[in-house]
């Protein structure tokens, strides 16, 4: 579904993250770890195609899902609102009435009590809900999932678990990155250690 | 496409009509701008006539190129654009909704007050039927090349000044044209052919703005 070999990317002409290679299949998992700065977001970036790589061959066969730090929720508009924009504008899977489906996705990712009220209102971990309901409708067979885990609660994180654990079982694919703390359970995973192109010069260096 | 089109066309009123005292912003800078010029230049009649095209076309360019920092900005922000920008839909015609949504709040007041306008500066009557057409052909315009300037500007912390440096140059040969076609009316020559360039210009706009819009929100993505 997605394969990379001896992909790099410089950011003035300076590596962020030494080359990778790896590939991921349908019903796979592959797990970007390392420390704050080793260029897991922009190794996702890259891979979503939001950037051009300096080095090396990306191979996509599709345009990815990319769920990155921002969240993209309007302020503005209520829970509801901002779904239904996702919806109308995204597509979603298969032809389900919308509305119905806006409803569900919303009980399901448990924002019912605040599905009327504004974007601004939301706490973290709820905008974090809220723009991981795309994962439930969303018609992308591979998500590349920047720091899911962040903000949100054990429940949460127990439910991302399993819409994950359907999407590879349904031969969806997904990348995701985390810093270490947390990590998927129970899922069969192939593991990326990022190691940071400046922190290697300073490693041969030393 | 048109499905994509049109919900975010309809989330942008919806977020226009949320921030409504945004909206109006532009227009009170418009009758103020208007407003004082009779107290700096004196209340002579005629001389107010004068200048009268001129000053109304200058304070609709300006009230325009107001909202036109935070065209993509907020999205820009949110993450919105950069999900927008994945969706596989094209660029453009993100490019092209916002710019529509931009011109009907913030461009179609502005049409619609200027023979409010015209009254205050004692515009000849055979001066507002020109005036109006050329402010409902060139606004459009000014917000079509405004959105190029703020695509370009969105990824800079403050692009307002430079916005205005980028895209006042390129509205010189409109306010020449719409400016001189006023004239001309109110001295019953002809104007048709100023009105007919400006139309030229819109089309032009209209079919070319978006992709440069485009291209440069691709650039200011990455």
């Amino acid at each position: 579904m997605l394969s990379v070999s001896e992909l790099s990317f410089e950011r003035y002409f300076e590596r962020v993250f030494e080359p990778v290679s790896f590939e991921v299949s349908a019903g796979s998992l592959l797990l970007v770890t390392g420390a704050n700065g080793c260029g897991k977001t922009t190794l996702l970036r890259v891979l979503a195609g939001l950037l051009e790589p300096s080095e090396g061959e990306l191979n996509c066969r599709q345009q990815p899902l990319y769920a990155g730090h921002n969240p993209a929720i309007k302020d503005d508009l209520s829970v509801t609102e901002n779904i239904r924009f996702m919806m109308n504008f995204m597509g979603t899977r298969g032809n389900q009435d919308q509305t119905a489906l806006c409803q569900q996705v919303i009980d399901k990712v448990g924002l019912s009590p605040v599905a009327q009220q504004e974007g601004r209102t939301l706490s973290a971990g709820q905008r974090k809900r809220c723009s991981l309901s795309r994962l439930l409708f969303c018609a992308e067979s591979l998500w590349l999932l920047d720091e899911p885990y962040s903000n949100l609660d054990p429940e949460g994180i127990a439910l991302l678990d399993s819409i994950m654990s359907a999407h590879l079982n349904a031969g969806g694919a997904c990348v995701l990155t985390t810093h270490g703390s947390l990590r998927p359970e129970g899922f069969a995973l192939q593991e990326c250690l990022l190691i940071s192109g400046r922190a290697q010069n300073e490693w041969t260096t030393t | 496409m048109r499905g994509a089109f049109l919900a975010l066309l309809r989330r942008d009123f919806l977020l226009a009509y949320r921030r409504r005292a945004e909206l109006l912003q532009p227009l009170v800078f418009l009758l103020v701008v208007v407003t004082l010029f009779p107290l700096g230049v004196g209340p002579s009649p005629q001389l107010l006539a004068n200048i009268a095209p001129g000053v109304i076309w200058i304070a609709a360019l300006l009230a325009t190129v107001l909202p036109l920092d935070s065209l993509f900005r907020s999205d820009f922000e949110d993450g919105t654009l950069e999900q927008m920008a994945l969706s596989g839909q094209p660029l453009a015609l993100i490019a092209l909704a916002r710019t529509v949504a931009h011109w009907l709040v913030s461009g179609l007041p502005i049409v619609l007050m200027s023979p409010l306008l015209a009254m205050w500066m004692n515009l000849p009557d055979e001066g507002v039927p020109v005036l109006l057409k050329s402010l409902a052909i060139g606004t459009p315009v000014l917000s079509l090349v405004g959105a190029i300037g703020g695509a370009l500007t969105v990824s800079l912390k403050r692009g307002g000044q430079l916005l205005s440096l980028l895209v006042f140059p390129l509205y010189v040969p409109l306010l020449i044209l719409a400016t001189s076609a006023v004239s001309a009316a109110v001295a019953g020559l002809p104007y048709g052919g100023q009105l007919g360039l400006m139309l030229a210009g819109m089309i032009g706009a209209l079919t070319l703005a978006p992709f440069a819009t485009a291209a440069a929100l691709k650039l200011s993505l990455s």
